[in-house]
């Protein structure tokens, strides 16, 4: 009889164990949004990707359809090559997708945020066009498909990661051209042309 | 010169006692696949080792986790950053309080046992009476005793974890007002399960094979009276208090120092 209550309360132990370390995997953990096994890869080259990891999440209208799978520097175009998967149910986005590095929150982690752009689904345009000049469209005349993100797609439309000391760089760069009363036409301008007046100032000064 | 000589014996001895607890660790290794037909005796001690240590690690758990939470939404609260509070609760167990806290509770709870029940074996001369019965000590007595640590040390910290979440989950949702989804859901996007649990199972399994070998090494290398056993006991703890509290700095720094 006490063997039998042994077992029992070792058979207790151990699935009570299993049963913590199943609520930690699926509870507490990312595996129940984790199931990018299956998919497909898209390239997005960006003039700065600091910030991205590995497994960072690739949103669409702010769900996560994908992670980042790898972020390789291409020595001949100077410029950060990022590897996406995408969960293959999403299979439609339009190829003319863009692709922005986004900051969750003021201080959080980067993101890749994919905006639906034109596709070069001629289609709709001649759709569109047809509406507006109120003629009918006959969907019959379209010969080109729809074009769709698939393996290996390229994403043409990128915007890198906002740094912060290049913000506020530009920001300190354009305050002090203003300040100076001097060059404000270029005020607004990017921040080459906020150097540049500033340099100017200081030699006039000199 | 005399100075000399005692640092000189007392360094060999402890090579001596280094190698000796490094044999008996093969001397078991080699012994496991004996144990195959006599699961039995791995069973049984898994209930005196694991299940009699329950108690202690459910209630620590709960109540570590009930201080987590209690802690991190104070510190938080000044960021406005209380719905981070679920990460910090998961993060801070699943990664070191889990493993180490219930390796401690273990050594204090089951090592010490262990090395006391072992000891006073040989103190009885219980150890040499299965030698002359041609049973080999190290495969029935001690082979299974540290089997079943290995295999309970992980359990238990998986519980201390989960319950801990849940301590935290109590405190911090129903106490203090954290958002119950955003508890949930800033756990789950922040705690991965490879780098978070998978290394935190790894730290416990190594916890539980050095706290046993040390329990079950100092009850056979007791010296066989009543002083030697409380002696052997005490050694236990305080050994296996520091190997897991050093050994967790070398594993957290190969796991998450990238």
């Amino acid at each position: 009889m006490t063997t039998r209550i042994t077992e029992i309360w070792v058979g207790l132990f151990v699935a009570g164990g299993m049963a913590a370390l199943f609520m930690l995997a699926m509870q507490v953990s990312n595996l129940s949004t984790y199931s990018n096994e299956e998919g497909y890869d898209i390239e997005a080259r960006f003039e700065d990707a600091s910030g991205l990891k590995v497994r960072s999440p690739v949103t669409m209208a702010g769900v996560t359809i994908g992670r980042v799978k790898d972020i390789v520097f291409d020595d001949n175009t100077l410029q950060a090559v990022v590897i996406m998967r995408l969960d293959n149910v999403h299979n439609r986005l339009p190829d003319g997708t863009s692709a922005s590095i986004y900051t969750a929150g003021l201080l959080g982690e980067k993101y890749v945020g994919l905006e639906p752009g034109s596709s070069a689904n001629e289609c709709e345009d001649m759709m569109l066009e047809a509406e507006m000049e109120g003629r009918e469209f006959d969907p019959a005349n379209c010969q080109s498909k729809p074009g769709y993100l698939a393996e290996g797609s390229k994403i043409q439309i990128t915007q890198g990661s906002m740094v912060l000391e290049k913000l506020i760089g530009q920001f300190v760069s354009k305050f002090l051209t203003e300040g100076d009363g001097k060059a404000k036409d270029n005020a607004g301008d990017n921040t080459g042309g906020g150097t540049d007046n500033t340099e100017t100032t200081k030699g006039q000064k000199g | 010169m005399e100075y000399l000589q005692s640092l000189g014996h007392k360094g060999l001895s402890f090579f001596q006692r280094l190698g000796r607890g490094h044999i008996l660790l093969a001397n078991i290794v080699m012994g496991l696949h004996t144990l195959l037909p006599r699961l039995r005796l791995v069973l049984i001690q898994v209930f005196s080792v694991g299940v009699l240590s329950l108690i202690i690690i459910l209630v620590s758990g709960l109540f570590v986790g009930m201080v987590l939470g209690l802690q991190g939404y104070n510190t938080l609260v000044d960021f406005g950053a209380e719905e981070s509070l679920g990460v910090v609760v998961a993060l801070s167990l699943v990664r070191e309080l889990g493993p180490v806290v219930s390796a401690l509770l273990f050594a204090g709870r089951a090592g010490s046992a262990l090395t006391a029940e072992i000891g006073l074996m040989k103190a009885t001369e219980q150890l040499s009476a299965m030698e002359m019965m041609a049973v080999d000590p190290v495969r029935r007595v001690l082979a299974p005793r540290f089997v079943a640590g290995v295999i309970s040390m992980p359990l238990l910290a998986a519980i201390f974890s989960a319950v801990g979440v849940l301590g935290g989950y109590f405190v911090g949702v129903g106490l203090l007002g954290v958002d119950e989804g955003a508890y949930w859901s800033q756990m789950q996007s922040s705690v991965d399960l490879y780098d978070d649990i998978y290394n935190g199972v790894i730290k416990s399994i190594v916890f539980g094979i050095v706290v046993t070998w040390i329990a079950v090494f100092e009850g056979q290398d007791a010296i066989p009276t009543s002083e030697g056993v409380s002696r052997a006991t005490t050694r236990t703890v305080v050994h296996s208090s520091l190997a897991v509290l050093g050994l967790d700095f070398v594993l957290t720094a190969l796991m998450f120092g990238d």
